[in-house]
């Protein structure tokens, strides 16, 4: 048997001091790309930043496991370097750092975590062009300051992006859908596609079956009052779209 | 679709780690003391010492009755304390006002060895780097210029660029014309002190239409104990005419505090344009607020003819205190004046510091972007007066204060005055103050980036603005060195 990609136990965890999950379990095998889905305010995004180590939110009973390793001690760098990546729900602006110049800092911080030699100005931005057309981000974006006055679509663009360049083993991706355009639904979710394989594990958070149609979970979970109250394949989500999550309880 | 806004924006834990990885402190990187025979004064100050100064430097009479005129002035003031610093008293008579190497120096090729290696470790190689970089410079080592390079490519185009003591040999009629018109020796307490007791510095002279091809660059380094740098810069650009000077300071770790009140007169003719640009690293104290220099500094370029223009921009992050206000004085019509700033405190340090725009004449436009950054205990004050005189018409100044606060013990003050008495002018006033941002720091973390870096970034991007205004080569030293001063903060 493999060993889980990502593994939650339980897990109880508080944001200023106020419980917001209250058990959570859920296996992420390799290659498994799982469906979150519930209502506002469930604690969806609070689960993804538990997973990526923010500080203001703290676990408070059960554990994390990232390949078999506790990593609740990790700090948000190092899962990052060990392959844990988060598209933002709310993508950060970052006023006079241009994208090139974060995510080559990016980029190479995680190539000397594996011992890789580190990407030159002129590789990176072959790389990077490649992967701008793959996601259909605009060209100019690169140059100009990380996220900083981006239309809510080109936040969204520039995470996937990012997580194309940085290629994680784990992907959490907070509403990646909500902002695009039906156009933009589809190349980012054929981005998303195309960096399915039988290693790297996803996390779909989402309130919409549009995106699921494009990106087909092999799993879907209901999270709502701080646990996982049903799950089920792909098929769960359209009896989301068409009864809400009232009928679901 | 979710319309919970993001709830991570409170300051918490993230900020204690912060405030935790502040008082870690880095050892200043520049301090090494050259060992090295050298001609000091015995401290103490008193015509004798004046003449002394004079006569080691061959000076002229005038140029002797002009310091002693400073110095019968200086010593009827009271020095300032309206500023927003605190520090120990200044014993005036406990410092050393010359000290110079004991050779006697003809060109590079005779400086000693040692020299050049502080100068190799300060990164700054005067041989081939400066060649390759196309940077001239003229090299401060405590009071006596040490060597001038590139002076050969200069004298072709009729530009003077030397020491200012070689100046007052060679050129004696400049000098007498410029010096002090700028800065008149009364102006205030350092500044008669400096016009009084001043060993050295650089002197600038292009002539009209002439267009310098290169960066002009000094740096000044304090390195015997007890000696005072009194530097003092002139430049002159004639009509038509552009320069770009760059100066950086560096000194060396010790217990005691040390003092450095340079001036730097400016003057701009006729369409001319002068920019100049500091890096200010001069050894800030350690982490306790033992040592470092005071840093009292008299900056000011007048704007003589019309549409000339005067730029300065200085990325300072050295020094214990530092007390400076880098001003223009706008008399030509059309002339432009503008003050980049970068001030980075961090542990004691203290920064009071901005610029006077003074517009006297119709149409002239100011612009001032201040960028402070107080981490640790540092103390951080901008102050700045954008005064517009009865004949400026149509006058008009933007000014952007923007403070950054990195942990809980750190201070941003800003004091703009304005004085406005032309009813046509135009003052636009923009300020903010920040703490570095969670979600930004969190942001570049998720991505791999460690904290330091985030941190650095973060700042930098800050920056930005004030940056972009350094020349390309300075752009990337002041981003070092900003790294450097906020390893001390940031791990
Ligand atoms: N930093 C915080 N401070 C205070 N409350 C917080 C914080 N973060 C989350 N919460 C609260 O925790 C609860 C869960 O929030 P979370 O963002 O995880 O919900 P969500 O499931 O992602 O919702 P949505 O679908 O609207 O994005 C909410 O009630 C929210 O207000
Ligand atoms: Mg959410």
């Amino acid at each position: 048997m493999t060993t889980p990609l990502l593994e939650l136990k339980n897990v109880h965890a508080s944001v200023a001091g106020t419980p917001i999950l209250k058990g959570v379990n859920l296996v992420v095998n390799p290659g498994e790309v799982h469906a979150i889905m519930g209502p506002n305010g469930a604690g969806k995004s609070t689960l993804s930043k538990l997973i990526t180590g923010h500080p203001d939110y703290e676990l408070t009973e059960g554990q994390i496991l990232y390949k078999g390793e506790d990593i609740a001690e990790m700090e948000p760098d190092e899962r990052a370097r060990a392959g844990i990546f988060m598209s933002f729900q709310y993508p950060v602006e970052i006023p006079g750092v241009s994208t090139s110049f974060f995510l080559k800092a990016a980029v190479n911080a995680s190539r000397r975590e594996r011992g890789e030699p580190e990407l030159d100005a002129m590789d990176f931005l072959k790389v990077a062009r490649t992967k701008m057309k793959q996601v259909g981000m605009p060209g100019d974006l690169l140059h100009r300051a990380v996220n900083e006055g981006f239309s809510g679509g080109e936040k969204k663009k520039n995470e996937i992006f990012q997580m194309a360049m940085l290629e994680p083993t784990l992907a959490v991706l907070d509403e990646t859908d909500s902002g695009l355009d039906v156009d933009a639904l589809r190349t980012i979710s054929e981005g998303v596609n195309a960096m399915r394989n039988d290693e790297r594990g996803m996390v779909v958070i989402t309130h919409y079956q549009r995106l699921l149609d494009h990106i087909v979970p092999d799993f879907t979970h209901i999270l709502a009052g701080g646990k996982i109250v049903k799950s089920g394949g792909a098929d769960l989500a359209k009896q989301v779209e068409a009864s809400g999550y009232e009928g679901l309880a | 679709m979710s319309s919970q806004p993001d709830v991570s924006s409170r300051p918490s834990s993230g900020q204690a780690e912060v405030d935790e990885i502040l008082d870690q402190h880095d050892e200043y990187k520049y301090g090494f003391v050259t060992d090295m025979e050298q001609d000091v004064l015995p401290p103490g100050l008193d015509e004798s010492v004046i003449r002394f100064i004079s006569a080691k430097k061959d000076e002229p009479e005038w140029l002797l009755e002009w310091r002693l005129k400073a110095f019968a002035a200086w010593q009827k003031m009271e020095e300032p304390n309206w500023q927003f610093v605190t520090y120990a008293d200044i014993d005036y008579q406990a410092i050393s006002y010359f000290a110079a190497p004991k050779k006697k120096l003809e060109s590079i090729d005779e400086v000693d060895p040692e020299i050049l290696e502080t100068f190799e470790k300060l990164g700054i190689p005067l041989h081939e780097r400066a060649a390759l970089a196309g940077v001239a410079v003229d090299a401060v080592f405590d009071s006596v210029s040490v060597a001038t390079t590139f002076k050969d490519k200069l004298h072709d185009l009729g530009i003077i660029f030397c020491s200012i003591s070689e100046a007052v040999r060679e050129h004696p009629e400049l000098v007498r014309q410029y010096l002090g018109t700028v800065v008149p020796v009364t102006d205030n307490y350092f500044a008669a002190l400096n016009s009084a007791v001043f060993t050295d510095g650089s002197f600038v002279y292009i002539p009209k239409g002439v267009k310098c091809p290169m960066e002009l660059s000094t740096y000044f380094r304090i390195n015997a104990a007890n000696t005072g740098q009194f530097e003092r810069t002139l430049i002159i650009a004639d009509e038509s005419s552009y320069v770009s000077y760059l100066e950086g300071c560096t000194a060396p770790v010790r217990k005691e505090n040390q003092l450095h009140a340079a001036v730097v007169e400016l003057v701009a003719h006729t369409d001319a344009k002068i920019k100049y640009s500091t890096v200010q690293n001069w050894y800030p104290g350690d982490k306790d607020g033992n040592g470092g220099i005071y840093n009292f500094v008299t900056k000011r370029g007048v704007c003589e003819g019309d549409r000339s223009h005067i730029s300065w921009t200085q990325v300072e992050t050295g020094s214990a205190v530092t007390w400076k206000y880098p001003s223009c004085v706008l008399k030509g019509e059309n002339s432009v004046g503008e003050f980049y700033s970068v001030a980075l405190t961090n542990n004691h340090q203290q920064a009071d510091t901005g610029t006077k725009m003074v517009h006297l004449g119709k149409g002239t436009t100011s612009t001032i972007v201040s960028k402070g950054i107080s981490a640790g205990k540092g103390q951080q004050t901008y102050r700045g007066l954008v005064s517009i005189g009865p004949k400026a018409h149509n006058a008009r100044n933007h000014t952007q204060c923007d403070s950054l606060l990195l942990g809980k013990e750190c201070g941003a003050h800003t004091f703009p005055y304005v004085d406005v008495r032309n009813a046509s002018a135009v003052l636009e006033h923009e300020a903010s103050t920040s703490k570095i941002s969670e979600d930004q720091l969190f942001y570049a973390m998720q991505r791999g980036l460690s904290e330091e870096d985030a941190v650095s970034m973060i700042v930098n991007g800050f920056c930005k603005e004030v940056f972009k205004e350094l020349p390309m080569e300075f752009a990337v030293e002041a981003r070092k060195l900003l790294e450097v001063s906020l390893e001390g903060a940031v791990g």
